[in-house]
């Protein structure tokens, strides 16, 4: 048995029947409160245009048109707006990772002169809410200084401002300091340079590490709105989030379809979660309040 | 600290003919190293310059400026406060957001509390029950606010019809005065309190038995084995979820942005109207910095409080 809670065995015992039916109430109500809105959104997607529209909602679609999926990609562009979101997200994860793996590293190994000045000013920036970077950000996309490129409605627009994640920096950080300094230093005597043991020795013992950041990041691209929704104003170069925000009010979108559109964007978040549904939570609770 | 000393990578251990080198060696390796550090961290300096110190700097000089992209920016002083504070929708931009946050901790803040409390003591389904109140949070917020709005909708919406069926009266929701507040932080409670329920969970776990055990010995009912046995042992989370909360709900965005439009005084909120002076109809950049550097102000003192908090955390 675990340790003791709040009631404890004895008395869990003792009521055996009220905690049979408060662990059935919290069944109905969790799958009521949680699981049934998805369920209305998979099935309201087959739904005929009438049957969504009437005033007694059907808890089992009468009219199966499972097409309306089809549809939703082919005519509401859903797949060319997913292949963009696909595209920032594996791209920004790939430069989230490569950029701030590089920083955790030289300043947890290297220990450069004012590196704690530079760790300190990129931690500060945890202190920035996304609120007030908002208008000045989007002022550096569209002339960024010095080099004079306007990355509105490319792909940069998103990935360089999200490579600069300290918190990303912080985690990783931490936990390149705790590997064995034995063992880094042996590869420095057989030779290997400050890159080679980055990646032989560092990154395959940071594998669980690894995972947490990438899983959040590429989550973090897919559900960001915000943001997109300011630097990506052409509708060819969108998100899916920001797609189905602009299609919601058009005319031409009947419910069912954007409903599919929604089922479309939710599936990869969804796929993800079950995947690495106990990276995600454990990496939840450890990471939250160490930030 | 738990860095390793920095005798583990540095010289004192490279192999005996570097050590007899002396100084000049270690000065040259020392070079290098910052060399290569500086040459890996390149990249990264070069984001967080650009994407989070410059602006930064850029976003308080700019409240002091008039900047509308098209013509070279001016400095106007303290105009655009001035315009800010005799805008009429900026009162009821602040009162909505403060609304929308207390409103929020409210509903959002006990709940998550009290839903970890309750599956902390459920024996079977446990990692069910986790993934389900985790759903909502993994849903890209876009498909949350929707699905919501056709829930909301007078007509066929999910909620009137519910309320028909058990001969309730029905609700105009969002498009009430009087309810779309609260139909926004119903939305924004559902789609968030998975992560908090999480952290709870994690923090009830650490709570050593014998605590409820010499409480219970005592006499305390289960009431009072949460008021003095769970809550003061969970204080410190307590107090960090409830700083990010109100960090997080201040931002508010999607919600009214998504639910009830741009325009809709009954719920524009700060994050909406700093959109609205920047983005649609004005183009006001130096406005719209203007009003997210006092947002700011207030938001980083909660922050700082935040960081200066969790700097130690166990």
């Amino acid at each position: 048995m675990t340790t003791r809670t709040l009631v404890s065995a004895a008395d869990l015992a003792r009521h055996r029947t009220a905690y049979r039916a408060v662990l059935g109430a919290v069944t109905a109500l969790f799958l009521l409160a949680f699981a049934f809105p998805l369920y209305w959104m998979v099935t309201g997607a087959v739904k005929s245009p009438a049957e969504l529209g009437q005033p007694t909602p059907t808890l089992i679609p009468q009219t199966f048109r499972p097409a309306n999926y089809a549809d939703a990609w082919q005519s509401l562009q859903i797949a060319h707006f997913f292949a963009n979101t696909v595209k920032y997200a594996v791209g920004g994860w790939l430069i989230q990772v490569t950029v701030d793996v590089l920083v955790a590293y030289a300043l947890s190994r290297l220990r450069p002169v004012l590196g704690r000045v530079v760790l300190g000013a990129m931690l500060a920036s945890l202190m920035l809410p996304a609120a007030a970077l908002l208008v000045p950000a989007y002022l550096t996309v569209v002339d960024v200084p010095l080099v004079h490129a306007n990355l509105l409605n490319t792909p940069w627009a998103l990935w360089l401002p999200g490579a600069a994640n300290a918190f990303n920096i912080y985690v990783l950080k931490r936990f390149f300091d705790q590997l064995p300094g034995d063992l880094l230093d042996a590869a420095a005597i057989d030779g290997a340079g400050r890159l080679r043991t980055l990646w032989s020795i560092v990154l395959p013992l940071s594998r669980p590490i690894l995972a947490v950041v990438s899983i959040f990041a590429v989550v973090g691209i897919w559900k960001d709105f915000l943001w997109p929704l300011l630097v990506l104003q052409d509708p060819r170069s969108q998100t899916l989030s920001v797609a189905l925000s602009r299609l919601s009010t058009a005319s031409y979108v009947t419910p069912n379809e954007l409903l599919a559109g929604l089922v479309i964007a939710s599936l990869p978040m969804l796929a993800v979660f079950l995947a690495f549904q106990r990276h995600i939570l454990s990496g939840l609770s450890a990471g939250s309040l160490k930030g | 600290m738990a860095v390793l000393t920095a005798g583990a990578t540095r010289p004192a251990t490279a192999p005996a003919p570097a050590r007899r080198a002396g100084r000049g060696a270690r000065l040259r390796r020392r070079l290098a190293d910052n060399l290569t550090a500086y040459t890996f961290m390149a990249a990264g300096l070069a984001c967080f310059a650009l994407f989070s110190w410059y602006p930064l700097v850029r976003g308080v000089l700019l409240s002091f400026q008039q900047d509308n992209l098209v013509t070279p920016p001016t400095w106007v002083g303290l105009d655009n406060f001035r315009h800010l504070f005799a805008d009429p929708l900026f009162p009821i931009a602040c009162r909505n957001t403060l609304q929308f946050t207390g409103l929020a901790l409210v509903f959002g803040y006990v709940l998550p509390f009290a839903i970890a409390v309750l599956l902390n003591e459920l024996r079977h389904l446990r990692g069910f029950f986790r993934v389900l109140v985790y759903l909502p949070v993994m849903l890209p917020p876009i498909v949350t606010v929707l699905l919501w709005k056709y829930f909301y909708d007078p007509g066929s919406g999910l909620f009137n019809s519910a309320l028909r069926a058990v001969h309730l009266p029905t609700s105009q929701w969002t498009q009430s005065p009087t309810t779309a507040m609260v139909s926004l932080v119903l939305v924004s409670t559902w789609s968030n309190l998975g992560s908090a329920t999480i952290i709870y969970l994690a923090g009830l776990q650490t709570i050593p038995g014998e605590l409820y055990e010499a409480a219970e010995l005592d006499g305390a009912g289960v009431w009072r084995r949460i008021r003095h046995v769970t809550v003061p042992q969970l204080r410190f989370v307590l107090l960090v979820m409830l700083l990010l909360q109100v960090v997080a709900t201040m931002q508010v965005f999607i919600e009214p942005y998504q639910l009830t439009g741009t325009t809709d005084p009954n719920t524009i909120t700060v994050m909406v109207l700093i959109y609205r002076y920047a983005f649609t109809v004005n183009y006001d950049f130096g406005l719209a910095a203007a009003m997210s550097l006092l947002l700011f102000a207030v938001l980083g003192a909660f922050s700082a409080l935040y960081l200066w908090l969790t700097r130690e955390a166990p």
